[in-house]
C-alpha cells in the first residue's frame, strides 16, 4: 500500500507540472500587468519595479526562476498585498477555508448517506419521492443561486441568521455558507447512496446476514452500508473538487476571509504570484484528496489490490 | 444500442413491422411524463427567449428613469419589474435566456466535436496511441478547470465567442471517454470487420460505421453537458467575468439581483427561477433519454 501511495504521488508530478506551466503562461500572456493602475507610473519607477520583481527578464527565464523557487517552497511576494508573501496569504486563509470546506464535506457525506439509505429502504414510497425530489432540486440549483436565496429567506425574511460577514467564524455566521456549499453535494451523495443501496439490499450476502438471524438494523448498518459506500467514496474526489470551486463563490458572497476570495480579485489585478499560488495549492489539494480516496477505497473493498 | 431493434438474421414478419432503435426510444420517452413535461417547458423558455422582442413592449437596454427598481407591474408591461438601472427585467431575463441557451448549445457543440473525434480516434487506433491519448485525458482531468476558465476569460478580455469556445474546450473529456469505450466495443463487431475486409479506409470506417453507432450514449451525454455548460457560464458571469453590459445572461442577472435582494427581491427571484427550471428540465430530459435508450430496459 505504501508502494502504491508513493507510485501515485510520483504519477501526480506531471499533472502538477502541467498545472504550473499552463497557469504561468496563461497569466503572463494575458494583456496588462500587475502595476497597471488608473494613473500610469513614471517610466523609471515602473522599470525599477519590473526589475525588482524580475519581470524584465525573458519569459522562459522567469519561468525557470519561478519553478526553481517553488521547488524550494517559495511562492514569491504578492503584487497586490504588499508586504505579504503568497505563502503567508495562503496559510492565513487556509484555516478558514478548511473549516468551511471540511464541515461542508462532512455534512454532505453524513446527511447524504443517511438520506440515501432512508430513501432506499422505503423505495417508491412517499419518503423516497420526497427525498429524491429534494435531491434533484439540490443538484440543479447552483450554489451561487442557493446562497442569495437562503440569505433572503433566513437572513432577511425570518432574520434567524446574519445576512453576511464572517463574524470571526461564529456558528451563526457559518451556518448559511456551509449549507449553501454542501447542499449540492448532499443531493448528489444521497442519489448515489440510494442507487447502490437498492442494489446491495437485493444481494446474496444481505440475505445470508438476515438468514442467520441478525437484526435488520445491524444487517443494514454493518453489512449493507459498507458495501453501498463504494461508489459514494469514489465520488468524494469530485465532490471535494466542486466544494473547492464553490468556495470561491461562497466566500465572495458571504465575505469570508478564506483563500477562495483571493482568486478572482488576484486574476483581475494580474497578481501573478498569488493566482499561481492559489491554483497550485488547489491543484495539490485535489490530487492529494484523490489519492486519499483511492487508498480508502482499498480499505473498504477487499477485492481491490494495489500493485 | 449498437444494432437496430431487430436482431440480424431475422426477417421482419408481416405483423411485426421493423422498429428502429430511435422509434423505440422515442416511444419510451413519450411515456416518461417528467421528461415530456421538461421538453414542453424547455421549448416554451427557448421560444420565449427567441421571440423576446415581440413579447414585451420594452427593448432590453432602454432605461426608464421614472421606473428604477420598480416591482412587477402589469399595467406598464414590466411583468418582472425593473432593475436598478430602470431596465425592464422581463425582457432582460428572456435576453439572458438567449445568451445562456446559446452558450449551452455552442459550447456543447464544441465539446461534442472534440470529444467524439478524440475518443473515436483513440479507441479505433488502440494500442500505444490510445494509451498515450487517454493518459493525456487523465492528466487534464485532475486540473482545476474552472480556474483555467477564469484565467482564460481574464486573458481574452471577455470576448464572447472565446468564452463559448473555452467552456466547450474543457467539457469534452467525459465525452471522449464515453466515445472511446463505445468505439472499442464496436471495433470488434462483424460489420466493421466486413468494412475493413472490403477495403474501406480507416477514416471512412470511423465516419460511416463507428461514430453513427456511438450516437445513443452521446445524445444522452449531450443533454447532460448543456446544463453543466450553462452553469459554468453563469458561474463566470456571476463573478463578473463573463458577458458584458448591456448584454446579459442569467448569471449576470442573478449576480445583480443578489446584490440588491434586500430591496428588490424580484430581480433575483425571476432569473434564478428561469435558470433553475432550465437546469431541471435538461436533467430530466437527460435521465429520461438514458432510460429510453437503455437496451436492458426493453
Amino acid at each position: 500500500m505504501l508502494r502504491y501511495a508513493v507510485k501515485r504521488m510520483l504519477g501526480a508530478l506531471p499533472t502538477l507540472f502541467l498545472i504550473i506551466t499552463i497557469a504561468f503562461f496563461m497569466m503572463r500572456l494575458a494583456p496588462g500587468g500587475p502595476f497597471d493602475k488608473e494613473r500610469n507610473l513614471p517610466a523609471q519607477v515602473e522599470a525599477n519595479l519590473n526589475k525588482a520583481y524580475h519581470l524584465d527578464e525573458p519569459l522562459p527565464q522567469q519561468y525557470l526562476r519561478y519553478v526553481g523557487n517553488i521547488l524550494q517552497g517559495d511562492f514569491g511576494p504578492s503584487f497586490q498585498y504588499k508586504d505579504f508573501s503568497v505563502t503567508e496569504l495562503i496559510w492565513g486563509g487556509f484555516p478558514v477555508s478548511l473549516r468551511l470546506g471540511g464541515l461542508a464535506i462532512l455534512f454532505a457525506f453524513g446527511i447524504g448517506v443517511a438520506l440515501g439509505t432512508v430513501a432506499a429502504l422505503n423505495q417508491n414510497s412517499l419518503t423516497d419521492y420526497l427525498v429524491m425530489g429534494t435531491a434533484m432540486t439540490g443538484i440543479t440549483i447552483p450554489n451561487f443561486v442557493m446562497a442569495p436565496l437562503l440569505t433572503l429567506v433566513f437572513g432577511l425574511y425570518l432574520s434567524w441568521l446574519p445576512v453576511g460577514g464572517w463574524g470571526g467564524g461564529g456558528i451563526a455566521h457559518s451556518v448559511l455558507p456551509i449549507v449553501a456549499l454542501c447542499l449540492p453535494q448532499v443531493a448528489a451523495i444521497a442519489r448515489l447512496t440510494r442507487g447502490s443501496m437498492i442494489e446491495v439490499l437485493r444481494s446474496n450476502f444481505m440475505r445470508t446476514a438476515r438468514a442467520k438471524g441478525l437484526p435488520e438494523r445491524v444487517t443494514i448498518l454493518r453489512h449493507g452500508l459498507k458495501a453501498a459506500m463504494l461508489p459514494v467514496v469514489s465520488y468524494l474526489g469530485p465532490a471535494v473538487a466542486s466544494i473547492i470551486t464553490g468556495s470561491v463563490i461562497i466566500e465572495q458572497i458571504f465575505g469570508i476571509p478564506g483563500i477562495g476570495r483571493y482568486f478572482v480579485q488576484a486574476a483581475l489585478n494580474r497578481d501573478y504570484t498569488l493566482v499561481m499560488g492559489v491554483t497550485i495549492f488547489y491543484g495539490v489539494l485535489i490530487i492529494l484528496f484523490n489519492l486519499l480516496v483511492d487508498l480508502l477505497y482499498g480499505l473498504l473493498d477487499p477485492k481491490v489490490r494495489y500493485d | 444500442m449498437t444494432d437496430t431493434a431487430i436482431p440480424p438474421g431475422t426477417a421482419p414478419t408481416e405483423e411485426f413491422a421493423g422498429r428502429s432503435l430511435w422509434a423505440d426510444a422515442w416511444r419510451r420517452l413519450m411515456r416518461n411524463r417528467a421528461a415530456m413535461a421538461s421538453i414542453v417547458i424547455l421549448a416554451a423558455i427557448a421560444l420565449a427567449s427567441i421571440f423576446a422582442p415581440w413579447l414585451s413592449p420594452h427593448p432590453y437596454d432602454e432605461i426608464y428613469w421614472d421606473q428604477i427598481d420598480a416591482p412587477p407591474n402589469f399595467a406598464l408591461g414590466h411583468y418582472f419589474g425593473t432593475d436598478s438601472n430602470g431596465r425592464d427585467l422581463f425582457v432582460r431575463t428572456l435576453y439572458g435566456g438567449r445568451m445562456s441557451l446559446m452558450v449551452g448549445l455552442v459550447a456543447t457543440l464544441v465539446s461534442l466535436v472534440i470529444g467524439v473525434a478524440y475518443g473515436a480516434t483513440a479507441g479505433f487506433i488502440g494500442g500505444r496511441v490510445d494509451a498515450v491519448m487517454m493518459r493525456f485525458v487523465d492528466v487534464l482531468y485532475s486540473l482545476p478547470f474552472i480556474f483555467f476558465v477564469i484565467l482564460l476569460t481574464v486573458m481574452f478580455g471577455r470576448h464572447l465567442v472565446l468564452i463559448f469556445v473555452a467552456i466547450g474546450a474543457i467539457s469534452w473529456l467525459d465525452m471522449a471517454r464515453i466515445v472511446r469505450g463505445q468505439t472499442i466495443s464496436l471495433k470488434r463487431k462483424e460489420f466493421v470487420e466486413a468494412a475493413v475486409a472490403g477495403g474501406v479506409s480507416s477514416f471512412n470506417i470511423l465516419r460511416r460505421h463507428i461514430i453513427p453507432n456511438t450516437l445513443g450514449p452521446v445524445v444522452v451525454y449531450v443533454t447532460l453537458t448543456v446544463p453543466q455548460v450553462i452553469l459554468t457560464e453563469s458561474f463566470i458571469s456571476f463573478l463578473g467575468l463573463g458577458v458584458q453590459e448591456p448584454n446579459t445572461s442569467w448569471g449576470v442577472l442573478i449576480s445583480e439581483g443578489a446584490r440588491s435582494m434586500e430591496t428588490t427581491p424580484w430581480a433575483l427571484i425571476f432569473p434564478a427561477t428561469f435558470l433553475a427550471v432550465t437546469l431541471f428540465c435538461f436533467n430530466f430530459i437527460g435521465d429520461g433519454l438514458r432510460d429510453a435508450l437503455d437496451p436492458r430496459d426493453r
